[in-house]
């Protein structure tokens, strides 16, 4: 057995199915020994995919995903989707091939630096010197990706460690104790105590739930407690999803792009839960002016996010999952529907009135009849821009799953994410919803979904520029435009050819509701060329 | 308010272990005012002093921040008044007859001695607090300092505290 074969094993015994993943001498070792293996391997069309598919798979099985690449351009080609991968908290285990150990520092051939390169952004990183390091190292990575606050966690494989031979296997059955490594699961049952004694004080209290809610896995534990005590929900980007949005207490999406009626709520609130979420600055762009006056409990598993942007009246640390278990085991009442009736009445008095956008296609129209003919467990994968900002708005979540770039705002995400996703769950609609700008940025990978028979839904709405920023030009350079107008447009109906993929127009919102349903129909993929007004903003006008 | 705090950080004695370390540092924009690193008596643990500054929540932010760095074991926090804190200091000086006896009672009154020494040149070491080593500097201006080097502050809690 050589290194390789050991690697494999280990991928294995973590009952990983699939890995993503790009060619190259240094890395050739490990795919030729994963053909011994059923393991399936999915060959994008640029390394920078790998993580985002791996990304979109991690997101839709709830584990992690797996992607490996060559060395020196391979990795660092990579970079970009570990770093997304870790501002939004996704786990995954990535491999780089590595120059011979021997070699490493001398710049031979294909070498890069790539631990060095990721350090700000992995959760660990690992250079393999030994082979018979393999099983634990793995093991290890696994584990740290997938525990505490979830990232990706690098190893970087020379070839040489890869070809050694490797006595005898064995691998660990225990997860791994780790001195400088113990996250905290279980919240401390004081603040537990004092949280639950502050929520039945409150006049008006409000939960405001992150991404985090959805990697703890905790979102039916905080549906049922949040319709136990009819506490008044809003959320994250990167929480969207997590309550229904159609849920009778849920407020919408918080920020500078969220709904009125959120805002006003987190502005309004005595006692704000918030859970998972880190204060971002395009969640709440004044934190501490926001919670002045407010009891602010925050909960998350990582003790560094508590405090970094506001300081917190209650911290409680640990896993969402755990904690709201021990919240339903505290029985307490508390009654406010005194705040909910006002909340209500907000909603209906603030429906802003948006002009609709004429002889094209509306855009927040449009996202609220496609999401909410979608199926109920659909996934709806939004990309970077406009798009994501009228999705976040306007998209009808059920069931399903709602996932976005929201930290690093990556373009290019939602096209090898929705692939991701579909290979992780096959029987799942897949909607993947980007801009022309995005599409451009990845839409080889429409050959990787046809190779591997993971048809998605993709929708591109084109404007014929990078709109959000143009919008940001729009209003903060008085429509002095730069860098923002996509002069040239590939014919996408000839692109959808080529790609041997069905095809659908959309030059405004006649005929929709049919087209819409032709677009879903069935399991094949498809591309919906959707024609929206260049000069259409995020952004309420005013008049 | 700006305070100052040092942080006595046990770490795994790995390669890499240092530029995580500083990286970390760098690119969150936390000061480094002083940085020394050795071993301990456990030669898998390295102990680093750092001596940083800033204001309560950066503080705050920079024992965390290294909590959650993988290759860290445990991380002592402290003010400077809660410790017992050294600086080593070489300084090699240009000398003549005229500034001698002068120099020679400056080491004298600073606890310091003349370690290396050639016709017109001398090296003066010094191990004392971060405010005597910098008193010293002052004291030694009027004459040509021709190189120095000095180590980071190195600290530990005050016996008491324990």
């Amino acid at each position: 057995m050589i290194g390789a074969d050991a690697i494999v094993k280990c991928l294995e015994k973590e009952g990983v199915d699939t890995v993503f993943g790009y060619s190259g001498v240094a890395i050739d070792p490990f795919w030729n020994s994963i053909l011994e293996t059923d393991i399936k391997t999915v060959l994008v069309r640029t390394e920078q995919n790998a993580a985002h598919a791996a990304s979109g798979y991690a997101r839709t099985r709830g584990k992690v995903g797996v992607c490996a690449v060559t060395s020196g351009p391979g990795a660092t080609n990579l970079l970009t989707g570990i770093a997304t991968a870790y501002s939004d908290s996704i786990p995954l285990v990535c491999f780089t091939g590595q120059v011979d150990s021997e070699l490493i520092g001398s710049d031979v051939f294909q070498e890069a630096d790539v631990i060095g390169a990721a350090e700000s952004f992995v959760k660990y990183s690992y250079l393999v010197r030994n082979v018979k390091d393999i099983p634990r190292i793995i093991h290890e990575a696994f584990y740290i990706a997938s525990t505490g606050r979830r990232g990706p966690v690098l190893i970087d494989l020379p070839a040489d460690i890869q070809l050694s031979r490797i006595g005898d296997f064995t691998y660990p059955t225990e997860p791994p104790k780790l001195r400088t490594y113990k996250p905290t699961v279980k919240g401390n049952t004081l603040q537990i105590k004092k949280v639950i004694k502050v929520l039945e004080n409150a006049k008006k209290p409000l939960v405001c739930v992150g991404g985090g809610v959805h990697l703890s896995g905790a979102k039916n534990e905080l549906q049922k407690f949040v319709e136990k005590h009819r506490l008044p929900v809003v959320s994250t980007m990167m929480g969207l999803g997590i309550l229904p949005t159609e849920h009778p207490m849920y407020y919408g999406m918080v920020g500078n792009n969220g709904a009125v009626t959120a805002n006003h709520a987190m502005k309004e609130c005595d006692v704000l839960l918030m859970v998972g979420a880190r204060v971002a600055d395009r969640a709440v762009s004044a934190p501490d002016l926001t919670f002045e006056g407010k009891v602010l409990i925050h909960m998350d598993v990582d003790p560094a996010e508590i405090g970094k942007n506001v300081g917190p009246t209650i911290p409680i640390v640990g896993d969402a999952k755990h904690i709201f278990e021990e919240f339903m085991g505290q029985s307490f009442y508390c009654s406010h529907e005194e705040w909910i009736a006002s909340l209500n009445n907000y909603k209906m008095d603030l429906k802003i009135e948006r002009p609709e956008a004429k002889g094209f296609v509306d855009s927040p129209k449009f996202i609220k009849m496609l999401s909410g003919k979608m199926k109920d467990d659909a996934i709806y994968v939004a990309d970077v821009g406009q798009n994501q900002l009228f999705s976040c708005q306007n998209a009808i979540i059920r069931e399903g799953k709602f996932f976005t770039s929201g930290g690093m705002g990556t373009m290019g995400y939602s096209i090898p994410a929705a692939i991701g996703a579909k290979l992780a769950d096959p029987e799942r609609q897949v909607v993947a919803v980007c801009g022309d700008g995005a599409f451009q940025m990845s839409m080889m990978e429409l050959a990787t979904m046809n190779q591997y028979k993971s048809p998605i839904k993709l929708v591109v709405m084109r404007n014929h520029y990078l709109g959000l920023v143009r919008e940001h030009q729009h209003f903060v350079y008085h429509d002095d435009y730069s860098m923002v107008d996509l002069g040239f447009d590939p014919d996408l109906e000839m692109l959808s050819k080529a790609y041997h993929v069905k095809y659908i127009r959309c030059e405004n919102m006649e005929g929709m509701e049919e087209k819409i349903d032709d677009f879903l129909t069935g399991d094949e993929a498809c591309i919906m060329e959707v024609l929206n007004d260049p000069m259409e903003t995020v952004a309420v006008k005013k008049a | 308010m700006n305070m100052k705090k040092i942080y006595s950080v046990l770490v795994e004695n790995r390669s890499g272990v240092l530029s995580k370390v500083s990286g970390l540092f760098a690119r969150r924009s936390f000061n480094i005012d002083s940085l020394a690193v050795g071993e301990t008596e456990n030669k898998d643990i390295s102990c680093m002093t750092i001596v940083s500054s800033g204001d309560e929540r950066t503080l705050e932010q920079i024992e965390k921040q290294l909590n959650k760095k993988l290759d860290v074991i445990k991380i002592k926090t402290f003010e400077e008044q809660m410790s017992v804190s050294r600086e080593l200091m070489l300084i090699k000086v240009k000398y003549n007859k005229s500034n001698r006896r002068e120099i020679m009672e400056t080491c004298e009154a600073m606890k310091a001695d003349i370690v290396d020494m050639s016709k017109s040149f001398m090296i003066i070491q010094i191990c004392d607090t971060p405010e005597r080593t910098d008193l010293m500097i002052k004291l030694l201006s009027g004459i040509s300092i021709v190189e120095m080097a000095r180590t980071g502050t190195l600290a530990l809690q005050k016996c008491i505290y324990q």
